[in-house]
C-alpha cells in the first residue's frame, strides 16, 4: 500500500481524514500514484494535475523522503520507502497568497 | 408565505441567507466550501431546490458543486461520496472537467496584456446559469472566455464553441480580472436566444441556442482601445434584462451605463446625472422594467465609491435620470467595491434589492431601494449575490 498525505482542502473534498492508502499497480511513480488516487477519489481529478495536460498544478508540490519530487519525471520510480509504505508521498499546497 | 433565499459567494466560502417575505429577520448558514473561492451560485428557476455553485482555488483548480435540497447538502455532480463508478461502470468525477472543444473550433490565441497573442487556457468558472425550464441544464461562463453547457445536471460539460470560434476571438483581451465570460442571460420569450458578456471583448448574442454568435457592441465607445468604436474589445462589466421586456438590455460598461431596445443591435448611453459612470453591477426591478439600479464606483484605478459614500443609484426612467439611495448605507469613510455579480433582486412586491461588498457586507432593501440594512457585515469579500423567491 502506498501512503499519500493530501493538503487539507483536498482531504475535505475527498471526505477523508489523515493519510490515504492506495493500491498501486506496477512501479510506484508519481503518475501511477496519482492515477490510483483519482480512481479511488474521482472528485480529486483535476485538482492536483491539470485535467487535459496532466501537468502538475503550479502551486502543488510533491515531496517524498525529505526530497522534492515536483520536477522529476512523473514516471521516475519513487523511493523504495514510499513504494513499501514506510514513508508517505506528500502532496503539498504552496504557502502562498491568502 | 413567500420566502427569500440569498446565495452569497465569497473569497473564502459560500453563505446562504434566508428570510420570510418580510425580509427583516435573516437566518445565516455557512460557510460552505470553507477556504475556497465561490465565484457564483445560482438556483434553478425550474426547481428551487437545485442550486449550482462554482468553487475554485488558485491551488487546486475548478470544482462544480450541486445541491438538490436547497443548499443543505452538496456534492460534485456524478460523484456521491464513496462511489467511484456509475451503475454503467463509468468513472465519475467529471463535473470539474472543462475542456475546450478544439474539434469544432480550433484553439486560437487572444490578445494578452502586453499586446502579444496568448493561447487560450482554462482557469475557472465565473458564472453558472441554470436553464429556465430544465433543472439539469446549466450554462457556465469561464475564463479564458468561453461558454460551456451541461444537460446532465453538471456531471459533464461541453463547450458551445461557436462563440469562441466565431472569428473575433483573436481580438479579445483580458481585463484586470482576467479574460472572463461573466454574464449569461437567457431570453424567456425566445428559446434559442441568449446573451453573454466578456471582459474585455463585449457582448454577444445567439439566436439558435448557442450554435452561432455575433458581437452586439454597436454604440459602445471605449477610449482605452485603439479604435474606440471597434466591433469587439469593449470591457463590458454586466448586462441585465427584465423578463417581460427581453429586447431591452441594460449594461454597466467599464465606463458608461448603456441601454439597448433592439436586443443589443444598438446601444445608447444612459449615464445621465450619475456622479461617475464607472461601476460593475446593474440590475432591474422585478416589478418595474424601467426601474434600474447601479452602484457608481469612482474610477477604474480607485475601486471604491466616490467621496467614501456608498450609494445605490436608481433610475425609474430606464436611465438618464438617476437618484441616490442612501438611507441605511454608510455615507462616510466607505471604501469597498461591489463586484459585477454581486447584486440581485427578488420577485416580491415590493421588490427586494440585495448587494454584497468586498468588505463583506450584504445589504438588503425590502422596499425597492428606499431603505437599506445589512443582513450580515463581516463575511469574506463578496464575489456574487443571487436570490431565490420561494413560495
Amino acid at each position: 500500500m502506498i501512503r499519500v498525505v493530501l493538503p487539507a482542502h483536498l482531504r475535505t473534498l475527498a471526505q477523508v481524514r489523515g493519510e490515504v492508502s492506495l493500491e498501486v499497480e506496477g512501479p510506484a511513480t508519481v503518475r501511477s500514484v496519482l492515477d490510483a488516487l483519482e480512481a479511488r477519489y474521482p472528485m480529486l481529478a483535476g485538482t492536483v494535475r491539470d485535467h487535459q495536460t496532466q501537468q502538475r498544478r503550479p502551486f502543488v508540490r510533491f515531496f517524498a523522503c525529505e526530497e522534492d519530487w515536483s520536477h522529476e519525471s512523473p514516471d521516475a520510480p519513487l523511493p523504495e520507502a514510499v513504494a513499501s509504505g514506510k514513508e508517505p508521498l506528500l502532496v503539498v499546497g504552496a504557502i502562498a497568497g491568502g | 408565505m413567500s420566502r427569500v433565499r440569498v446565495l452569497v459567494g465569497t473569497r473564502k466560502g459560500a453563505f446562504i441567507l434566508e428570510s420570510d417575505g418580510k425580509r427583516q429577520k435573516w437566518e445565516i448558514r455557512g460557510p460552505y466550501f470553507a477556504g475556497w473561492e465561490i465565484y457564483h451560485m445560482k438556483g434553478s428557476p425550474a426547481d428551487p431546490d437545485r442550486i449550482y455553485a462554482s468553487q475554485s482555488s488558485g491551488w487546486f483548480g475548478q470544482i462544480i458543486q450541486r445541491s438538490d435540497d436547497g443548499g443543505k447538502s452538496w456534492h460534485q455532480p456524478g460523484t456521491p461520496a464513496g462511489e467511484t463508478k456509475t451503475a454503467e461502470g463509468m468513472p465519475k468525477g467529471e463535473s470539474n472537467k472543462f475542456v475546450y472543444d478544439t474539434g469544432t473550433a480550433p484553439l486560437t490565441t487572444h490578445q494578452f496584456y502586453d499586446g502579444t497573442q496568448h493561447p487560450w487556457e482554462f482557469k475557472r468558472v465565473w458564472h453558472v446559469e441554470p436553464g429556465l425550464t430544465d433543472p439539469d441544464t446549466v450554462y457556465a461562463g469561464v475564463e479564458d472566455a468561453a461558454l460551456f453547457c451541461s444537460t446532465d445536471g453538471g456531471k459533464s460539460w461541453r463547450e458551445l464553441s461557436g462563440l469562441r470560434g466565431h472569428g473575433t476571438g483573436p481580438k479579445w483581451q483580458p481585463g484586470a480580472g482576467g479574460m472572463c465570460l461573466h454574464t449569461i442571460l437567457l431570453d424567456p420569450s425566445h428559446s434559442g436566444r441568449m446573451y453573454v458578456a466578456i471582459s474585455a471583448a463585449g457582448a454577444f448574442r445567439t439566436d439558435d441556442g448557442g450554435q452561432s454568435w455575433k458581437p452586439i457592441n454597436r454604440g459602445l465607445h471605449s477610449n482605452y482601445i485603439p479604435d474606440p468604436n471597434a466591433e469587439v474589445g469593449h470591457c463590458v462589466h454586466r448586462i441585465a434584462m427584465h423578463g417581460s421586456r427581453p429586447n431591452t438590455l441594460y449594461m454597466q460598461k467599464h465606463w458608461d451605463v448603456m441601454r439597448s431596445d433592439d436586443a443589443g443591435d444598438s446601444w445608447q448611453e444612459v449615464s445621465g446625472n450619475l456622479p461617475t459612470d464607472f461601476g460593475f453591477v446593474i440590475d432591474v426591478n422585478s416589478n418595474e422594467p424601467e426601474t434600474i439600479y447601479v452602484v457608481p464606483i469612482k474610477s477604474d484605478s480607485e475601486h471604491y465609491p466616490p467621496e467614501g459614500k456608498l450609494r445605490v443609484y436608481r433610475s425609474r426612467t430606464g436611465g438618464n435620470e438617476w437618484e441616490p439611495l442612501t438611507n441605511g448605507l454608510p455615507q462616510s469613510h466607505c471604501y469597498v467595491n461591489v463586484l459585477r455579480d454581486a447584486m440581485a433582486v427578488d420577485a416580491l412586491d415590493k421588490c427586494g434589492v440585495y448587494f454584497g461588498t468586498t468588505g463583506g457586507q450584504v445589504y438588503a432593501s425590502a422596499d425597492g431601494g428606499d431603505t437599506w440594512s445589512a443582513i450580515v457585515r463581516d463575511l469574506p469579500a463578496v464575489l456574487s449575490v443571487e436570490t431565490q423567491t420561494l413560495s
